[in-house]
């Protein structure tokens, strides 16, 4: 946008910036007609502040006075349960531990609970992250019934008076309805024991325009309550969570940054607009 | 979801039914179309750009099939098109002379790697083969052992000398893996890495002590087919930082309609050869580009 004026390629280098940032064909096209009609009506002429109200428009969109906060306050009788869901590969297991460290550093009792029982080592490396962060994992025998881990966990933070039980589940992609209705399982199991406080679904931000589809599944199943963002240290933007919180009505709350324990931050919309807009 | 290919043409067509040849205007029109699909499909930007460019230019210059209508004249050339790209030079895994011949995967975390080890692990083992896994993995927690358990689950022997988690060093036990395969008789090694993102320049240099440490025959790039348009950066940055010979598509077994097959082919030269659809060991194929175009064109 180094032009003096608006012309034919300034429009088509918006909307490149925004296609290559996974925002998607539709709300591209949105965008860039909101866009061309405020900058007629508003008489603007220079790129630059051509791209000042795109950066305005896209903040709305993104949302900047959402609440997105962690729910993880124990009631009088139960422990906050915190369920963690997603499809394969996204970053679970890390945000489960990260979380954990998070809730440690403001005092909370945090139990973790291994309920995917599937892949290979996946409770291992739980309990690695539990050690790491320095509480407790429930765990069931390997190739169990990941409900019945996932409400003892629960039970045990009801026991115990914990603060917060966190439950990491198996991958598993939106379109195996069977491994789908599992996890609707898992959740009513838990809920046997105490009310689910929060669903995180987990959205990698290199994924392109899959995630839409993949959030809306997820969202029919268990209620997803809020996104994270994962792996946004890398060169991806993550701009399909626009038109995943636009359709789900959901916030992101938390963006992964690394593999690290400490590599787990608040959502910051105006840092996330400037970062899809940057080359 | 997504209206296919088809149905977004046969709109546009509606009115040119019993033409018989493609004006400019209709080409122009199912162009918007095709590139419209193929973002949709995640097929990144400057490969879209250039093969509508491509796109244009062969249905302009294409005879009158008398046979054909418009939209099924664009279909052909477009399906023709991906094909080429996606096929190409298509091959089976090149074999070392001396054994053994090292297979090295590499890419983004959670792409697929450890799982793809015992998928290749048990299909060489099928195809008369004694591979061996190495865990080259040092660094995601209980990464050793997911890859120990995999290996069990294939009936493949996994060399894991170090526990990992953050101690041991994989280029170290990489290089010992070859020794121990010489020794015990392996004759595939395949060697499982950290997952690392491209703009790692600290670990994208592991990548290429490993590659140095073990010459292997192939490096494979595993690719997560729900990909978007980072595809193309991330090609090109295990291109340029350690290189590959071939891609393997995994998570085929959703519903992402892949198009980081034709992104990555396209812009690194390199074959898809594998795919990979589903959890399980034998969740796992060689790579037809046929069912890929219609994949990404959705229908
Ligand atoms: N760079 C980066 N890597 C991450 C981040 N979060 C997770 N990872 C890595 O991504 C890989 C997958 O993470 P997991 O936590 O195992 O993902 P998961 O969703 O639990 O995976 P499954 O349980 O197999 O479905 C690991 O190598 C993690 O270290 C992140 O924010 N940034
Ligand atoms: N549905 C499906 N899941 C797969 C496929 N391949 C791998 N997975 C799953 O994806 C997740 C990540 O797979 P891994 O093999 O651990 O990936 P990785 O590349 O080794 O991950 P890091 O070592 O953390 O970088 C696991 O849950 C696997 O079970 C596939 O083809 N289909
Ligand atoms: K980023
Ligand atoms: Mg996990
Ligand atoms: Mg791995």
């Amino acid at each position: 946008l180094s032009r003096d004026r608006i012309d034919e390629d300034t429009w088509e280098e918006i909307e490149d910036s925004l296609l290559s940032a996974d925002v998607g064909v539709g709300p591209t096209q949105e965008l860039v007609e909101r866009l061309r009609t405020r900058v007629r009506v508003e008489g603007v002429a220079s790129p630059d502040q051509a791209r000042e109200i795109l950066r305005s428009e896209l903040l709305h969109l993104v949302g900047t006075d959402l609440d997105r906060s962690v729910h993880a306050d124990r009631t009088a009788t139960n422990p906050a349960v915190v369920l963690v869901v997603g499809v394969n590969g996204t970053g679970k297991t890390t945000t489960c531990g990260k979380l954990a460290r998070v809730l440690v550093a403001e005092d909370k009792d945090v139990i973790l609970g291994a309920a995917d029982t599937f892949r290979a080592a996946a409770v291992a490396q739980l309990a690695t992250w539990g050690e790491r962060v320095g509480v407790p994992t429930v765990r069931g025998p390997e190739g169990g019934d990941p409900a019945s881990v996932a409400f003892d966990a629960v039970k045990a933070g009801v026991e115990q008076e914990s603060d917060v039980v966190i439950v990491d589940t198996a991958g598993r992609l939106h379109t195996k309805t069977g491994l789908m209705d599992e996890l609707g399982k898992v959740k009513r199991v838990i809920e046997k024991q105490a009310p689910v406080s929060e669903v995180l679904l987990v959205i990698d931000a290199t994924t392109g325009q899959n995630g839409l589809t993949q959030a809306r599944v997820f969202a029919e199943v268990v209620d997803v309550t809020g996104i994270v963002l994962t792996k946004l240290d890398s060169t991806a933007k993550g701009g399909i969570i626009i038109a995943v919180q636009r359709e789900l009505g959901v916030p992101v709350k938390l963006v992964g940054l690394g593999e690290g324990a400490d590599d787990l931050a608040p959502f910051a919309p105006e840092e996330f607009v400037d970062a899809l807009l940057a080359d | 979801m997504f209206a296919t290919l088809q149905d977004r043409l046969e709109a546009t067509f509606k009115r040119l039914r019993g033409k018989g040849r493609l004006t400019d205007d209709d080409i122009d029109t199912s162009a918007r179309e095709i590139r419209i699909a193929l973002l949709e499909a995640d097929v990144a930007l400057p490969v879209v750009r250039a093969f509508i460019a491509q796109l244009k230019e062969r249905a302009r210059g294409s005879a009158v099939h008398q046979a054909l209508n418009p939209a099924e004249q664009v279909i052909k050339i477009v399906n023709e098109e991906l094909i080429e790209i996606l096929g190409g030079d298509t091959r089976r895994l090149r074999f070392a002379k001396n054994p053994p011949t090292v297979i090295m995967l590499a890419g983004l975390q959670g792409a697929g790697k450890t799982t793809l080890a015992g998928k290749l692990g048990l299909w060489l083992k099928g195809q008369g083969h004694q591979p061996l896994l190495v865990a080259a993995d040092l660094q995601r927690p209980n990464a050793v052992e997911q890859l120990q358990v995999v290996g069990q689950r294939a009936g493949v022997a996994v060399f894991a000398p170090e526990p990992g988690s953050g101690v041991g060093d994989p280029v170290d036990v990489a290089r010992r893996s070859i020794e121990h395969a010489r020794s015990k008789l392996y004759d595939v090694v395949i060697v499982d890495t950290a997952g690392r993102l491209g703009i790692d320049a600290e670990m994208m240099q592991q990548a290429a002590d490993i590659r140095d440490a073990v010459s292997p025959d192939e490096i494979l790039f595993v690719v997560d087919a729900m990909i978007g348009q980072d595809a193309v950066t991330t090609a090109e940055s295990f291109r340029d930082g350690v290189g590959f010979d071939g891609v393997v598509l995994s998570k085929l077994d959703g519903d992402a309609r892949g198009g980081a097959a034709l992104s990555v082919r396209h812009v690194t030269g390199r074959p898809v050869m594998f795919a990979s659809n589903g959890e399980k060991l034998d969740e796992f194929d060689v790579f037809h580009p046929d069912r890929m175009a219609s994949r990404i064109l959705g229908m």
